[in-house]
């Protein structure tokens, strides 16, 4: 006997549901848990190198917006030396053109994403602000070499390779979770 | 005698008759009022996380530990919201509807016994006084609809009417068969004769009931007079703040109210070993509300010649018959073993709902109107 449309749909719908309960949950809780960001992420945000930067502004030309200001005076060993390079990240709209412009990879854009001020004029980043610390990471965005060295980005949900590509799996982000969907 | 009538006549032989009188129900008034509306943030907070772990999500758990403090924070929320009314509905009505929907709840509880003497009024009609007012609520909500002058608040009025009417006559009918074994109205005696628990006597009945019941509360997958995919949010569109509160609050109160009903009939409400009466109906009432739960979060919604179908089509004839087996058995069957009927009526309780789910899948599953 077959109970094809005895309401067995009902039950069967119930059952699934049930088994949910026992699924590890898929939230990321954000401030605590992190997911890795893609590594060619064009973030809020871009990284100066002071010592690769020759101050040929090809940076400042590019740019749309017209957001890069460079300064620069001839120094000793007839080269310029930059006096001053402000990005205005609140009319930055991070298209990236100028990190793929920069001849001697001196500008790459950075990996994260928490840049919100209070203040508009706080989003002007100056030299000083601009370099390479512990919060302002290059992301590979145009920079092959520094991609190389990152990891790799985690997703929700992702397809198993193992399984020859045919199972869907989950992040794992902690002990409990990465069981097969 | 409850335990508010022998306080009333201990304070009796102190006080003047009057505040004799008064005192022991303000008391009583207040402190039901006060668990209700505990409960209530208990079962909204518990339905988020529940449900939360259903759909694989973990469910608010910032606030407090685990998240407890979540609904007072979403409470002090609506308070401060704008109270909005639409500039040509009905005003008084307009403020009126949430009370109306929200009272009849508080209202219920007052038959509903939450030990062996810890009932707020043992009334010999306490059922029949249940079913009177649970359907006050559905006035609320068309006055709701109509004062909103909103096309789809109307539309959803008239769903709600039409759904309630519909509900009620398979509700009542399987109530009769609870009170046919018990063999009285009120709740105290229903709960004290049930040696079996009645959903083991009347399986089809609790069927009947539950679903019922759940239509009447619009909860999902009944929830036709809120579905958002076709008329926004209903009744309650043009309501904000305290007064939308108020609805929603009216929505887990009778969550909350027909959980212990169902609890009370079927569930054998207080009895339990070990555990204090008021820990086993809570332990029924949050296993019910659990099942809700759970058919909300598995079940999509219905259309409405659907409802209408399943209501007069389904419910009401096997009610119909219910009433007549359980009849029968009281009648010519009280002398056997009560075990003896539990395994007939799970027989005919499986038979007829195949019986039914086979009526109606005609036309490849699809509900004629």
């Amino acid at each position: 006997m077959k109970f094809e449309r005895y309401g067995i749909g009902v039950v069967k719908g119930m059952a699934l549901t049930f088994k949910h309960l026992f699924r590890p949950p898929i939230t990321v809780q954000y401030p605590e848990q992190k997911l890795n960001v893609s590594r060619r992420i064009r973030g809020n945000e871009l990284v100066w190198f002071q010592d690769k930067c020759t101050g040929c502004a090809t940076c400042a030309k590019s740019c749309p917006q017209g957001n890069i200001v460079i300064v620069t005076h001839v120094g000793s060993e007839n080269n310029y030396v930059v006096d001053k390079f402000e990005i205005d990240t609140g009319r930055c709209m991070f298209c990236g053109l100028c990190v793929e412009a920069c001849p001697f990879d001196a500008l790459a854009m950075g990996r994260s994403y928490e840049r919100a001020q209070h203040r508009r004029r706080q989003l002007i980043l100056s030299k000083e602000e601009l370099q390479l610390s512990d919060v302002r990471q290059p992301s590979g965005y145009a920079r092959p070499k520094i991609e190389a060295t990152l990891p790799k980005q985690s997703l929700l949900i992702y397809w198993d390779r193992k399984e020859g590509g045919q199972k869907l799996s989950w992040l794992a982000l902690t002990k409990k979770r990465g069981r097969g969907v | 005698m409850t335990l508010l009538e022998q306080f009333q006549l201990w304070l009796g032989g102190i006080w003047p008759g009057w505040a004799a009188y008064l005192v022991p129900a303000i008391v009583g008034i207040v402190v039901i009022l006060a668990f209700i509306l505990v409960m209530i943030i208990v079962f909204i907070y518990f339905f988020r996380r529940v449900l939360g772990r259903f759909q694989i999500r973990i469910g608010p758990n910032r606030l407090g530990p685990e998240g407890i403090f979540q609904p007072i924070a979403t409470a002090v929320k609506i308070l401060l919201k704008e109270d909005i009314v639409p500039a040509k509905g009905d005003k008084v009505i307009h403020w009126l509807a949430p009370l109306v929907v929200f009272v009849p709840v508080l209202m219920i509880f007052a038959v509903v016994p939450l030990g062996a003497r810890a009932i707020l009024t043992d009334l010999n009609v306490g059922i029949l006084y249940v079913v009177a007012i649970s359907s006050v609520s559905a006035i609320g909500i068309y006055m709701a609809g109509w004062a909103s002058n909103n096309k789809y608040s109307l539309i959803s009025a008239l769903r709600t009417v039409a759904q309630i009417v519909s509900y009620e006559l398979p509700v009542v009918l399987a109530i009769l068969g609870v009170v046919l074994m018990a063999g009285s109205l009120s709740m105290t005696k229903i709960v004290e004769s049930q040696s079996i628990p009645f959903i083991l006597l009347q399986p089809l009945g609790f069927l009947i009931f539950f679903l019922g019941t759940m239509a009447e509360m619009n909860w999902s997958p009944f929830d036709l007079l809120e579905a958002d995919s076709e008329i926004v949010a209903g009744y309650h569109i043009e309501y904000s703040g305290m007064k939308f509160a108020m609805f929603y609050l009216g929505e887990f109160g009778h969550a909350f109210v027909y959980s212990c009903i169902i609890a009370t009939l079927f569930l054998s409400g207080w009895q339990g070993p070990l555990l204090p009466p008021v820990i086993w109906l809570l332990i029924k009432v949050v296993a019910v509300f659990f099942v809700m739960v759970w058919i909300r979060a598995t079940l999509p919604r219905l259309r409405v010649d659907q409802l209408m179908a399943f209501a007069w089509k389904c419910l009401l004839p096997m009610a119909v018959i219910n009433l007549f087996i359980v009849a029968a058995e009281m009648l010519w069957l009280s002398e056997i073993t009560p075990w003896l009927l539990v395994a007939v009526n799970f027989v005919f309780a499986g038979v007829l709902v195949l019986l039914w789910s086979k009526l109606f899948n005609l036309g490849g599953g699809r509900v004629e109107v």
